[in-house]
């Protein structure tokens, strides 16, 4: 047999029916459900008096609107109420496979949840009405973030109406340094290839430093995929994905369990399989990277510097660095190092996982956050990443640090809870996108990883976290 | 949906490259239960001077008089021209909610972030891939000429300048016809019901432990 790409091998693994055009069917295994997305899919599937196809593959919980402190007052936003306990009626209605709702022990991020608890298996096809689906590819699965309206196909028909992706490699091979993350792998990726440098491509991720990474690693990676415009990144199993997965909740057990990993073995690309793009990043060469504009793929290395649009030759790309700069309130051949910050977020889908808090807590610890750092937000990914950090004594480091411990949820990776940056402020932020008003209107968002997070916290501005004694 | 067949409309420019999400619709929009409306709080953090709320009746809010949608010249148009990557971010469908209750139907860019473009043909709304060098000539037109139109022909896949110069465009035969249509997706998957049953019912004895 012709030797197959991993992505390859999981489309073909999918399809149900393909149109004249190429147009496919593709078959979905799990259904996460949050409260943004879902409500007009639940309206317009009652609105056509249809149910849904199979309840058991939906995994539901609310994480957007829910707030990070005070839950014993519940949702004081009263438009964020709503959205919730919409969430809340329309699974009670429904059903669902599980649903942590706000407050619940295992509630949480959308993209904490399913892994944690097993509720994503290798070679699954794994939609979610997000962006940052793609996360779930760490796993070998072919994860999409879909609109509402494929939101509401998906619950009618438990199938997608798809394109088949090209395929991209993306080979990160050597050692990274010491201070060298996930993030600031897949932050130098984009800045390599762009944030439209993955559009209808799905990106598998792999060479040595990615079979390096931990599985939380590998979610990191893969969630910012669609920062460079895929849909879907993915990396193979190994064994590493196999003993994560192994006694996790929704996990198969027993003689299954034996089954679904022997299978789970054929999921990598197969030797000699074909590409249709091949991307190589030396690892040894990849510095924690900090971004300055306002697109993931404005990004410099720690010791580098502000860059100057003069000499940017394409002339739409020059009146974007500008119109950035002019946002960021940053001055050309700035160094790195000199923008002092005022905010710091830990957290989001990207970097809300017990090693992120561990690698912030380990730069953290017998330190306290400069004076001019007004607020320092440490939000886990999920109610068990949060116990988790509490029985290590995490929370104890940040809150000696001045650092606020809080409530798991999206929080100020897109603020629509009441976690926000004020018109001006400047953050330095673990999450993945730092557009204009992201983080709240007119605020300036830095990505950077937990490590490089903290250290700006402590320092007051950007600094190497590799030099912090 | 709306059917899409044939437009003559008035075009806007929106001359920047990455037109992300959430500056076409911003997050606190999001927290609405409903498909419509979004129209008043589209680019809302740059058509407007001050920070907009759900609910708000934005008639009265001050306008940002260097937007380029608030220019008088604009108002009323269907059409936008747009740069590299519009739509990129999130996952979003308010995105092409708010463009189209805005009024637009068509958006010309040299590309678009893969998630949103999708969504806009389950909205009535066609995103058109145009060549960089086209798309310049289409900016520059536009910006030079007041009142400035385009005929956007899906059937015939073809946009006419006013200049009488006809821009062919491709789109995926499956999505023009449900475009062309206005046809519902899920009505045309159910006509598959049995093959994704068969489909289901395999999987579940290959891989039982997918149907726990």
């Amino acid at each position: 047999m012709q030797a197959q790409t991993l992505y390859e091998k999981l489309w073909s693994s999918h399809v149900v029916h393909v149109e004249d055009d190429g147009t496919a069917l593709i078959y979905i295994d799990r259904h996460l459900v949050h409260e943004v997305t879902s409500p007009q899919a639940f309206e317009g599937l009652k609105l056509a008096g249809r149910k849904p196809w199979r309840v058991n593959s939906i995994v539901a919980t609310a994480d957007h609107n829910t707030p990070t402190d005070h839950w014993e007052m519940g949702i004081q936003d009263p438009v964020s109420r709503q959205q919730v306990e919409t969430l809340d009626s329309n699974i009670r209605e429904v059903g669902a496979l599980a649903y942590f709702p706000f407050k619940d022990e295992r509630q949480g991020i959308v993209h904490v949840i399913g892994p944690e608890n097993g509720a994503t298996l290798p070679g699954m096809t794994v939609v979610c009405g997000d962006s940052h689906t793609s996360t779930h590819g760490a796993f070998a699965c072919l994860a999409h973030g879909i609109g509402t309206s494929e939101v509401e196909h998906v619950m009618a028909t438990q199938c997608l109406l798809q394109k088949k992706s090209k395929t991209m490699l993306v080979r990160v091979d050597g050692v990274l340094g010491v201070g060298v993350t996930a993030k600031d792998v897949v932050l130098a990726i984009i800045g390599r290839i762009g944030t439209a440098g993955g559009t209808g491509y799905a990106i598998e991720f792999g060479g040595s430093a990615i079979r390096s990474l931990t599985m939380e690693g590998r979610m990191t990676v893969c969630n910012m995929a669609i920062e460079a415009g895929a849909r879907a990144g993915l990396v193979a199993v190994d064994e590493q994905t196999i003993a994560y997965l192994k006694d996790r909740p929704f996990s198969p057990r027993g003689d299954v369990w034996d089954r679904a990993v022997e299978y789970w073995r054929t999921l990598h690309s197969d030797d000699g399989a074909q590409f249709d793009a091949v991307v190589a990043l030396d690892a040894a060469q990849i510095k924690p990277q900090v971004t300055w504009g306002t697109s993931p793929e404005m990004v410099a290395p720690i010791d580098g510097i502000v860059p100057d649009p003069v000499l940017e030759k394409d002339p739409v790309k020059r009146e974007g660095m500008e119109r950035a700069l002019q946002y960021m309130g940053l001055t050309p051949r700035t160094p790195i190092k000199n923008i002092a910050i005022d905010k710091v977020f830990i957290g989001s889908c990207t970097n809300s996982r017990i090693e992120d808090l561990r690698a912030a807590a380990y730069v953290a610890r017998g330190r306290r956050k400069a004076d001019n750092v007004k607020q320092v937000l440490v939000v886990p990914g999920s109610g068990l990443v949060k116990r988790q950090a509490e029985a290590e004594g995490l929370d104890k480091i940040f809150i000696a640090a001045g650092f606020e411990w809080r409530e798991p949820g999206c929080s100020m990776c897109l603020a629509m809870n009441a976690d926000r940056l004020e018109p001006g402020e400047r953050c330095a932020s673990t999450s993945n996108r730092n557009f204009e008003g992201r983080q709240g209107a007119g605020g300036r968002t830095h990505l950077v990883s937990p490590a490089m997070a903290t250290a700006a916290a402590i320092a007051g501005h950007f600094a190497d976290v590799r030099e912090l004694a | 949906m709306n059917p899409f067949r044939k437009l003559d409309g008035l075009v806007a420019p929106m001359d920047r490259a990455n037109v992300d999400t959430d500056a076409i619709i911003p997050k606190q929009f999001l927290k609405s239960i409903k498909r419509s409306g979004f129209g008043p709080n589209l680019f809302d953090e740059w058509r407007y001077l001050d920070v907009g709320q759900p609910g708000q009746d934005a008639s009265g809010r001050p306008k940002n008089p260097d937007f380029v949608l608030n220019q008088q010249r604009y108002q009323g148009a269907q059409i936008l021209l747009a740069r590299d990557n519009f739509g990129c971010g999130s996952s979003r469908e308010h995105a092409p909610w708010a463009l189209e209750d805005f009024g637009f139907r068509v958006i010309l860019a040299p590309s678009f972030a893969d998630i949103f473009y999708n969504n806009c043909f389950k909205n009535g709304l066609l995103p058109i891939k145009l060549a960089a060098s086209e798309m310049d000539a289409l900016f520059a037109q536009c910006q030079g000429t007041a009142g400035y139109r385009l005929m956007v022909d899906l059937e015939a896949r073809t946009i006419t300048r006013p200049d009488g110069k006809v821009i062919p465009f491709d789109v995926d035969a499956f999505r023009r016809e449900c475009l062309l249509n206005g046809w519902d997706d899920i009505g045309l998957t159910l006509r598959h019901a049995d093959k994704i049953r068969e489909f289901e019912a395999r999987r579940r004895i290959d891989q039982p432990w997918l149907f726990a």
